[in-house]
């Protein structure tokens, strides 16, 4: 490809540059061409452009050329384009010169806008929290229609879901536990035996287990694995108007979308928790045997000492509640998804770290619960 | 009527022989040959589904084939080295179907994609380019910083096929362009395309079933039908083919009352 170049030139009356080369947007110096030409063509007063030897030309070229004619003709120049091709004439009009009176983006001061952001912030935490209670009580709603009607009811959904939730995450969800297991057992015989009590690791392993951490391992990992995978489901529907869809052939979304979903953690958590829990005493024997040198019934006597029905019941009535909780942010925020992948993306990150924070809370709040009535 | 043409491959824009794409156990395109010519406007007709946009998809290396070859501008597609295949997705432009515009930036930065991506240009000059694409294609200036999903489908149609002519490529395909505009902005399409079609020298593939647009821009029209193309030739010569399927297509109730609607309107 030839390089755009223009030649200089007088006539009688006017000052005359014949361009030629191609004035395609790909060439490089296409632009510097140009700003060269406008200079030196600012300061006449007649001045003719010979178009004739282009070998080719774009709409960038043009647009160029004719910035350039309008940019001479405001300086109180007088310009003539001669010797166009028809071709490029016809170009040259479509792709006429037009300032596009761009307003330049406002610069606030930073110091402001930081303030305004932090603000913001804290607005948006509030209407979170406000838009969450009327969905939760839109989905409570939803629910007890549903229950009324049992006929309504989406049981093929709802089994698919337990299905992707209970069974599917099972593998990860009793290896994590398992191993969460050993390294309780390890840590609490390794510490204690300076005291000469490794085996009350066993009672250790038994209360924390089932108390605290096979409940919190499922539900953060339940966050992560389901609650995103809603949060994507539920923002790509909304993105590709499906939700939309729904809402005209008069089906509810809630109902239809949110409500199995709900139903499915509230039966899979549980079930994850449970399997948790015995992944994670598993673990703990099989430290406490091989590494503790402890032998079988004095791990199982020891258990048998240390937990009550109750401390396996604290562990497992806290696992409805961390579902309802990822249930409903992670619908929400799937429902929040506006238009773009983008929105999508940070609806999803949202939807996992406010579920993972929540389910801290919600365990820190069981703990002062169970704590004050002693159970 | 032959789908092949004597004319030399220089001349073709693209070239495709004995063509075969399938899914699964489905074979979509089977044995299809093509031509198209340098600095024409085809018009690609064919039944919903018969695999149009597969076609396209295909010959953009978007879909796998099965067998054959595929030529663009002479190269074969398959023998192109990795910069090869850039040089050659810098001399064309593709408007999809469904836009598949960007949905995380705006119409000004969907345009500017492609000029960021190849060219040095200073960021004035980028912006007076994208909003005289945008401008060309019709659009208001107050769509440019617009998002995607903020525009109605005939805008996001325009939108796309700026970015397609960010870079003045050389070849165009276009998907279904006017489906879905009203029938002034589809007229202002096709008179777009053929100003460009003049004055740049484009090549232009367009999968079409708007029937005015056939008449007004295209210089031939390919017909797909059971993974062949069964016809190519000039509108005239496709209203006069026998073939069974061009019968009811070009002769069918809606192409017969616009024809008629033609013929009177020339005639008075
Ligand atoms: N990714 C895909 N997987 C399986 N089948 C496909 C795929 N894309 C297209 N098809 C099938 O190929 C056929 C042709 O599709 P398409 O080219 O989109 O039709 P049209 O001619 O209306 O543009 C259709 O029957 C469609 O179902
Ligand atoms: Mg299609």
């Amino acid at each position: 490809m030839i390089e755009p170049s223009f030649t200089q030139g007088t006539t009688a009356q006017a000052l005359r540059f014949g361009l030629g080369g191609c004035w395609v947007i790909s060439a490089p110096a296409l632009e510097a061409t140009a700003t060269q030409l406008e200079a030196a063509a600012r300061n006449a007063q007649h001045i003719e452009i010979d178009l004739g030897e282009i070998i080719a030309l774009d709409t960038a070229g043009a647009w160029l050329i004719d910035r350039m004619r309008c940019a001479i003709k405001a300086h109180g120049g007088d310009v003539r384009l001669v010797g166009a091709r028809r071709e490029h004439d016809i170009l040259l009009g479509a792709a006429h010169y037009r300032p596009f009176d761009v307003k330049p983006p406002v610069q606030g001061s930073l110091l402001v806008e930081r303030l305004a952001d932090v603000g913001e912030t804290v607005a948006d935490a509030g209407r979170d929290l406000y838009r969450g209670v009327s969905f939760l009580g839109e989905v409570m709603s939803a629910l007890v229609r549903l229950i009324l009607n049992p006929a309504r009811m989406r049981s093929t959904s709802v089994v698919y879901h337990i299905d992707s939730f209970a069974l599917r995450g099972l593998p990860i969800i009793a290896l994590i536990n398992f191993l969460v297991g050993c390294i309780v057992a390890q840590q609490g015989i390794f510490q204690l035996q300076r005291f000469g009590a490794a085996t009350f690791a066993v009672d250790l392993i038994g209360i924390l287990v089932l108390r605290e951490l096979a409940v919190l391992l499922s539900s953060i990992m339940v966050a992560g694995r389901s609650g995103s995978a809603i949060t994507a489901e539920l923002g790509s529907m909304k993105m590709r108007e499906e939700i939309g869809a729904l809402r005209v052939m008069g089906l509810d979304p809630i109902e239809v979308l949110v409500v199995p979903r709900l139903l499915a953690l509230l039966v899979a958590l549980p079930l994850l928790t449970f399997v948790a829990d015995m992944a994670a005493i598993l673990g703990g024997m099989v430290v406490s045997i091989t590494y503790g040198d402890f032998s079988m019934d004095v791990f199982f006597d020891r258990l048998q000492n240390a937990i009550k029905l109750n401390t396996f019941l604290v562990g497992l009535i806290k696992a409805p509640f961390m579902a309802l909780v990822i249930a409903m942010i992670s619908a929400m925020e799937g429902l929040a998804v506006k238009g773009s992948a983008e929105s999508l993306g940070r609806c999803v990150t949202a939807s996992v770290v406010k579920s993972i924070f929540m389910v801290i809370v919600v365990d820190g709040l069981f703990a002062m619960f169970f704590a004050a009535i002693q159970y | 009527m032959s789908a092949h043409s004597p004319l030399p491959s220089h001349e073709l824009a693209i070239r495709v022989r004995a063509l075969q794409v399938g899914f699964g156990t489905r074979l979509v395109l089977n044995n299809l040959e093509l031509d198209v010519r340098r600095g024409e406007v085809l018009g690609f007709v064919g039944g919903s589904g018969t695999g149009k946009s597969v076609l396209a998809r295909t010959i953009l290396g978007l879909v796998q084939k099965r067998a054959g070859r595929v030529e663009v501008f002479g190269e074969d597609l398959d023998q192109l080295s990795k910069e090869g295949h850039r040089a050659m997705e810098r001399r064309w432009g593709v408007l999809f179907q469904h836009g598949a515009l960007f949905s995380g930036l705006t119409v000004l930065q969907n345009v500017q994609v492609p000029m960021r991506e190849y060219l040095s240009l200073s960021p004035i000059l980028m912006d007076e380019l994208a909003r005289l694409k945008i401008a060309l294609v019709g659009l208001k200036p107050e769509a440019a910083d617009k998002y995607p999903s903020e525009l109605s489908g005939g805008m996001i149609k325009r939108a796309a096929l700026a970015r397609a002519l960010a870079l003045d490529p050389e070849l165009v395909f276009l998907d279904e362009p006017t489906s879905g505009l009203d029938p002034i902005s589809a007229a202002e399409f096709d008179e777009l395309i053929k100003t460009l079609q003049q004055t740049l020298g484009l090549t232009v593939f367009m999968v079409t079933h708007d029937l005015d647009s056939l008449y007004s821009v295209c210089d031939r029209v390919a017909a797909l039908a059971d993974g062949k193309v069964i016809a190519t030739g000039t509108i005239e010569q496709m209203l006069a083919a026998e073939h069974p399927w061009l019968r009811t297509y070009f002769h069918g109730t809606r192409a017969s009352r616009l024809t008629l609607a033609r013929a009177q309107s020339t005639g008075a």
